[in-house]
């Protein structure tokens, strides 16, 4: 997983609200066994034309946000199913942070699997980066993930939160799965006593 | 001992690791697998030489892309993308020895109704799987959620998934449900009362008389769609209900074990004074027959309403309401029961169980469905479909004029050939209304299984207690 520590680039503003994982990546899409190469398709039934024509009205084909690399989003992003596709295609586009007031729950998680952070700002924070975010390309973004901050492009700081686990493990660009298997004592001596208390499992 | 809730006390018995910062090692106890979100799973497995850590409790079954057609063993009916997938699972269920239900298996079907119908399933279990709808589980008092590819990953390389945990939210459903009212109208006036992030950051158990009354099909029902209302999880204490359910289905427990499983699984349930961290409370009887408007399980309406205006909502639900009308092609005012419909599809994790097909047969029997309607059920799994053939329900349903299809999600999400053309208009059992969800353009309305077979005689979106 790629490490992210700072991040300074455009955002795309989306102010919809409940924009789910269906509309982020379209059920066709999943229909592959690699991770990568999703990105064109990225956000498919909104950005195309049925012809696969692009719609001019659509943030992320206008020339201004082509190279976006964070997007401002209305709240309850990421909702609906657990496809981790939906990141896929974000970094794949090449989105590496989302700024939204809260996110569907399994969406967040794999966000961070992926080297993606979603952040979690107050409503009047996010209108704040939202008008930012529609002034276009010169108005660039910062994010720093050791500070926990974003700053917008006329200089305001906000502050977020975000789980120490994840944060190091997105810092550090860990494999989740190689920091569990240090712990595999722990598992083995689990599953002993489960398999007394409950053999039936 | 300080009280606890039901999800507190599961929990508590899978924590194989907790770190300082309170982040835990979950242990898995079963871990249901499909061919859309494993592939990349098993792979990653492969590059790094690892194996399944405890491919006993892993469980695979192709369901997202099969085919529902009755010619699906001819594998022309897939697309080439579809059969790759479908191909790539037969290959790591072997390569890794982990149980497999392959499309040929009478027993194959839709993930969340083959783990409970094998008795994969039981109380107290933790239960995930790379799908959402994981949530459906809870209705035997098992932990179940939704979880991504990467975690597949660490489930199968470590039997364990790093968690924080949640917090706990009651949900009580009081009273008794009126006639024509089911578990899906339940689900349904939830989310449309919490909104779909009411429950995030939480595990919900359902509890109450009407969910105490409600078949281990109806708790099914209402626990899929948690995840639509934001929750992790959803929960049901078990009861009479659920041993009775589980005892003698394959992979349960028997004799000695079976009592012993039993002790523990009446130990599960939320003390009295358990503390919450948030309270929704519904009366049953004020629970009406709903279906969805708009494009977010939050739109619900009961069937007697009309379709709401933009100007209705506040803050940016405006501009989404104002998308899902456009979307849909509705006019704020127009009668929900004036809606007339192009397609029904009776199925799906939500409500693709032998109690659904019961509900639906019962109104159509008899009946046709409306002339130039497209009208399907897809049965939850091959033995559901065997079952509905003994009871005589697929008789009523192809006397009726639906088609009778082999397992599947088929229309729910459109993965397989079933799917929905622009502008189409479906009255759905499924759990999702998603833009494109059925199909690129069309146009979904939830419902529960009698109410989208009222449709269907009908042509136009119905109260089903017209019928009654």
């Amino acid at each position: 997983m790629e490490k992210f520590t700072t991040l300074s680039g455009i955002a795309a503003p989306m102010p919809l609200v409940n924009i789910d994982t269906d509309m982020i990546i379209p059920k066709q899409f999943l229909k592959t066994i690699k991770r990568s190469g999703l990105g064109v398709n990225l956000f498919d039934e909104m950005r195309y034309t049925q012809d696969g024509a692009e719609i001019p009205d659509f943030v992320l084909n206008k020339p201004a946000y082509r190279n976006a690399q964070i997007l401002v989003a209305g709240d309850n992003f990421g909702c609906g199913s657990s496809r981790e596709h939906a990141p896929w295609a974000l970094l794949d586009f090449g989105i590496r942070a989302v700024i939204s007031t809260s996110y569907a729950d399994i969406f967040y998680n794999n966000c961070f699997k992926n080297g993606i952070l979603p952040i979690v700002l107050k409503p009047e924070e996010v209108d704040v980066l939202m008008k930012d975010a529609e002034k276009g390309a010169n108005a660039r973004i910062e994010v720093d993930l050791a500070a926990q901050t974003v700053t917008s492009s006329d200089g305001q700081v906000f502050s977020f939160e975000v789980d120490s686990h994840k944060k190091h493990c997105l810092i550090n660009g860990l494999d989740d799965i190689g920091l569990t298997m240090e712990k595999a004592a722990s598992i083995d001596a689990f599953e002993s006593r489960a398999s007394a208390q409950r053999p039936w499992v | 001992m300080s009280p606890k809730t039901l999800y507190d006390k599961i929990w508590d018995a899978h924590v194989a690791h907790e770190a300082e910062d309170g982040t835990c090692l979950l242990y898995i106890d079963r871990h249901l697998v499909h061919e859309v979100t494993s592939p990349q799973a098993f792979e990653g497995l492969r590059m790094a030489g690892r194996k399944v850590h405890a491919p006993d409790k892993t469980i695979a079954v192709p369901d997202h892309n099969v085919p529902t057609t009755l010619d699906r063993a001819n594998a022309k009916t897939m697309t080439e993308d579809s059969r790759i997938q479908v191909e790539a699972l037969d290959k790591n269920a072997k390569d890794f020895g982990i149980h497999y239900y392959p499309v040929s298996d009478v027993r194959q079907g839709i993930v969340h109704i083959v783990g409970p119908e094998q008795g994969w399933t039981l109380p107290g279990m933790t239960v995930v799987c790379g799908d959402s709808h994981t949530a459906t589980h809870g209705a035997f008092g098992a932990l179940a959620h939704g979880i991504g590819t990467s975690e597949v990953e660490h489930v199968l390389a470590t039997q364990t998934l790093i968690q924080k945990k949640s917090k706990n939210m009651k949900v009580e459903i009081t009273g008794k449900l009126r006639p024509g009212v089911t578990a899906k109208d339940i689900t349904l006036s939830v989310i449309g009362a919490t909104g779909t992030a009411g429950g995030t950051g939480y595990v919900i158990e359902y509890m109450g008389e009407a969910i105490r009354d409600l078949s281990m099909e109806g708790r099914m029902t209402v626990c899929n769609m948690a995840i639509e209302g934001g929750a992790r999880a959803g929960i049901i204490a078990p009861d009479e209900k659920t041993y009775a359910y589980c005892m003698g289905r394959p992979h349960a427990p028997k004799g000695a074990q079976w009592e012993a499983a039993l002790t523990w699984w009446k130990t599960l349930y939320s003390d009295d004074d358990a503390h919450w961290d948030k309270v929704v409370t519904l009366k049953g009887e004020d629970i009406a027959p709903v279906v969805t408007w708009g494009t977010s399980p939050e739109d619900v309406l009961p069937i007697t309403g009309v379709v709401p205006a933009a100007s209705d909502f506040t803050g940016g639900k405006v501009e989404a309401a104002q998308r899902s009308l456009d979307y849909m092609g509705l006019k704020p005012g127009q009668k929900l029961s004036d809606i007339q419909i192009d397609t029904v599809f009776i199925g799906s994790c939500t409500n693709g169980r032998i109690e659904d097909l019961r509900a639906a047969a019962a109104i159509l029997k008899g009946k046709k469905k409306k002339d130039g309607l497209r009208a399907m059920v897809v049965p939850g799994s091959g033995l559901v479909r065997a079952q509905a053939e003994e009871e005589g329900l697929a008789q009523i349903f192809i006397d009726a004029g639906f088609e009778w299809r082999l397992a599947g999600c088929s229309m729910c999400l459109a993965m397989n050939p079933d799917q929905l053309s622009p502008g189409e208009r479906c009255a759905a059992t499924s759990n999702r209304n998603f833009e494109g969800r059925q199909g690129r353009g069309g146009r979904t309305h939830l419902m529960s299984p009698a109410m989208a077979a009222a449709a269907a005689i009908t042509g136009h979106l119905t109260d089903v207690r017209e019928m009654m």
